[in-house]
């Protein structure tokens, strides 16, 4: 579903990507760990199409990004640490924007159902600035992925949300999951991409240091492999 | 065309957000309305040379309250990163600068119908040109500038400070505009007979809106990449 | 903390002080300069007959004209460059636009002071609204704008692309202001600039005409020189900070 073949970004003379390879078929779920300033991030918008790579080769359904921007476009859902909602917009009024913008049928219909899906019905006319931090990013989901895209790019997304966000979080990114959605979750959060992930990759100095299938939501052993990679660093 | 249709939702986004929360209509407005005071507290009113004041001043209301729509319309972007929502939609930036043209060239018409007949309230001037050729030079004028305008707001909002970045691209490069708007208005009002250079001075400020109109549609590609 | 001292030491590369070569371009451009203003002035002062009204104050008009000829070239470099950091997306192309930018606005600068001196030694006036010097001085404005751009917080290449952008439309925007400046102007105030120094030379007498090409081309190549030197410290400039950079990274390891 997605190659990535030598991907280097540069910026303001520092190198955050220093050749990535990658290959990611269609369905998994990938977690992206590593340490703070690694480049997690930057891949991930790479991907998302906001930043340009300095070099590189990035395939998504066997299309090239650079020159099939709309249609990759079309099927990426993005979440990054900010929520991108417009804070006077009702979550309803949100989502039917965005479901416009994606040429979603039946729009009004949809952005119910998903907001009923994270639980929220009961404010789905208010303003999204009254919301609490667990209540916008359920919304910022569902934002995210109101065009049933087939690649999910999620940044961190478990940050700062409490047991029940958490849970309603990850039962929405497992059943994109069931849909055959792929998805990216970069997070520093083990637990959380032990319980939904398949597969784990390190991220270390802009490269990629390690990559391993994880079975039985074994914390233990993801723990362990990345102490492995980043012992030393403080 | 899947350019027009997402230019046209995402303007019908900021409009209608814009009736919510009425907060730059209302300013915009109320700034206009202070700087016809101003103005009449500067020239008097009842002074017959203050009537070739008037095409002039016009113009500088609907500039000043131009600006303050203009700067806004891409900061407002910037809460919650809201921009990279429309980036990494299947939405071209040639897109995203049509539909914020089409929603502050809509504010900066109603801003207009309100503040330029409180000033020939406020003036006592006695309408005697030609009503459509105004509305055309005004229509033609605003056009222009608020193309230049929306995407000169999108370069500054890239800065800090972009209020005080955005006068200062927008007002060297608008001076043929202003010029050309200026004469032909003076000429529509108070001196019909010479209507003739006053079309010639709307041929100029049309190719200017032309022009630049193409080339932001061009160049905002490389404005608005992350 | 002795451990932490005895590290950091160890770290600066030695400084192996190279020589500066004296680049040849440098020199043979610095020589130019000299050598071509010295037979300018000759020719401004010497061999170029005086105006018979002004007298010696028209000279200036020597000046004053190369000074608006580099202003506006030095905007038409800044505008190339702007195009090809655009499709290239090298920094040297940036470079070369923003010297270009600096030396142009200086030599704006110099038109709008040369410019009052000449009217007020001339025609007893402070300004004259003409079209050339009201395009002039909207340069300027644009200029300023242009560096306002760079003033910016932020990455290098967000910078570049965002002053290129205007560069490409500050330049579009220049032969517009003039045509309606002139034609608004030449409803009020006849263009006063001497009699025909305006088009062409045509009615201007053969040594002046000759004086001015030779200014031209001593200013063209003044401009050169001073291009080669401001990008020369710049790329100094960004070598320093990637060797900062460079370091910052070595010593984090």
């Amino acid at each position: 579903m997605i190659e990535i073949k030598r991907l280097t970004k540069q910026a303001d003379n520092k190198l955050i990507l220093r050749g990535v390879d990658l290959s990611i078929k269609k369905g998994e779920t990938v977690a992206i760990l590593g340490p703070n300033g690694a480049g997690k991030s930057t891949l991930l918008k790479v991907l998302a199409t906001l930043i340009k790579p300095t070099s590189g080769q990035l395939l998504v359904n066997g299309l090239e990004l650079r020159k099939n921007q709309r249609e990759i476009k079309k099927i990426l859902g993005y979440l990054p640490h900010s929520s991108l909602l417009y804070d006077h917009y009702s979550p309803l009024e949100n989502l039917v924007f965005f479901g416009n913008i994606y040429g979603v049928k039946d729009v009004e219909q949809k952005a119910r159902k998903l907001v009923k899906d994270v639980g929220l019905s009961f404010f789905l006319n208010e303003p999204v600035k009254i919301f609490s931090r667990g209540m916008i990013q359920r919304i910022a989901i569902a934002r995210a992925i109101i065009h049933d895209p087939e690649v999910l790019l999620l940044d961190e997304p478990h940050t700062g949300l409490d047991q029940g966000a958490i849970s309603i979080l990850n039962n929405v990114i497992l059943s994109m999951k069931e849909k055959g959605t792929t998805t990216l979750m970069v997070t520093h959060d083990f637990k959380q991409a032990a319980e939904i992930c398949d597969r784990v990759i390190i991220v270390k100095n802009g490269k990629i240091v390690d990559d391993f299938k994880i079975q039985n939501r074994n914390l233990g052993f993801v723990t362990e492999k990345y102490e492995l990679q980043v012992e030393g660093v403080s | 065309m899947n350019l027009i249709r997402t230019a046209l939702f995402l303007a019908k986004k900021d409009l209608y957000s814009e009736l919510k929360t009425k907060q730059i209509l209302t300013t915009q407005i109320i700034f206009a309305g202070l700087v016809i005071v101003v103005f009449s507290f500067a020239f008097d009113p009842a002074n017959n040379t203050t009537k070739a004041v008037i095409p002039g001043v016009i113009w500088v209301i609907i500039v000043f309250a131009g600006i303050l729509g203009l700067n806004r319309s891409f900061i407002s972007e910037q809460r919650n990163d809201t921009i990279q929502g429309l980036l990494v939609a299947p939405m071209e930036a040639a897109s995203i600068y049509l539909g914020k043209f089409l929603a502050n060239f809509t504010m900066m018409l109603v801003v207009e119908m309100v503040s330029i007949p409180f000033l020939f309230l406020l003036f006592d001037f006695k309408f005697l040109g030609s009503l459509p050729y105004f509305i055309l030079v005004v229509f033609l004028g605003s056009f222009g500038f608020i193309a230049i305008g929306t995407f000169l707001a999108a370069l500054a909002a890239n800065s800090k400070s972009s209020e005080m970045l955005l006068p200062l691209l927008l007002f060297p490069i608008t001076t043929p505009i202003l010029i050309g708007v200026v004469q032909a208005t003076k000429i529509i009002l108070t001196n019909l007979e010479k209507i003739s250079s006053a079309i010639a001075w709307i041929q100029l400020v049309t190719a200017y809106d032309v022009i630049f109109f193409v080339v932001c549609f061009l160049l905002i590609d490389y404005v608005l990449e992350v | 903390m002795s451990m932490n001292l005895e590290r950091e030491k160890a770290v600066l590369p030695g400084t192996n002080l190279t020589e500066t070569k004296t680049n040849n371009i440098t020199s043979i451009l610095f020589g130019g300069t000299v050598v071509s203003m010295l037979v300018a002035l000759y020719f401004i002062f010497i061999y170029a007959a005086e105006e018979k009204t002004m007298g010696a104050a028209q000279k200036i008009f020597y000046f004053h004209v190369s000074s608006a000829w580099l202003a506006f070239m030095a905007f038409f470099v800044t505008f190339v460059f702007s195009i090809l950091f655009l499709i290239k997306r090298e920094r040297i192309f940036d470079t070369y636009a923003y010297v270009s930018a600096e030396i142009g606005i200086v030599f704006t600068i110099i038109v709008l002071t040369t410019g009052p001196i000449w009217a007020k030694s001339s025609w007893n006036t402070w300004w004259v609204w003409e079209p050339r010097l009201i395009t002039t001085l909207i340069l300027f404005f644009i200029y300023i704008a242009y560096i306002m751009i760079r003033q910016m917080d932020g990455v290098w290449d967000k910078k570049a692309r965002l002053a290129a952008v205007f560069g490409i439309i500050g330049f579009a925007d220049v032969p517009i202001v003039f045509f309606a400046i002139r034609w608004w102007q030449t409803k009020f105030h006849p263009i006063v600039f001497g009699n025909g120094v305006s088009q062409k030379g045509g009615g201007i007498e053969g040594t002046m005409l000759t004086g001015l090409f030779v200014s031209l081309a001593a200013f063209t190549i003044l401009y050169s020189y001073l291009l080669h030197k401001g990008v020369t410290f710049e790329n100094m400039k960004i070598k320093v900070e990637r060797y900062k950079e460079k370091l910052r990274a070595d010593m984090e390891k």
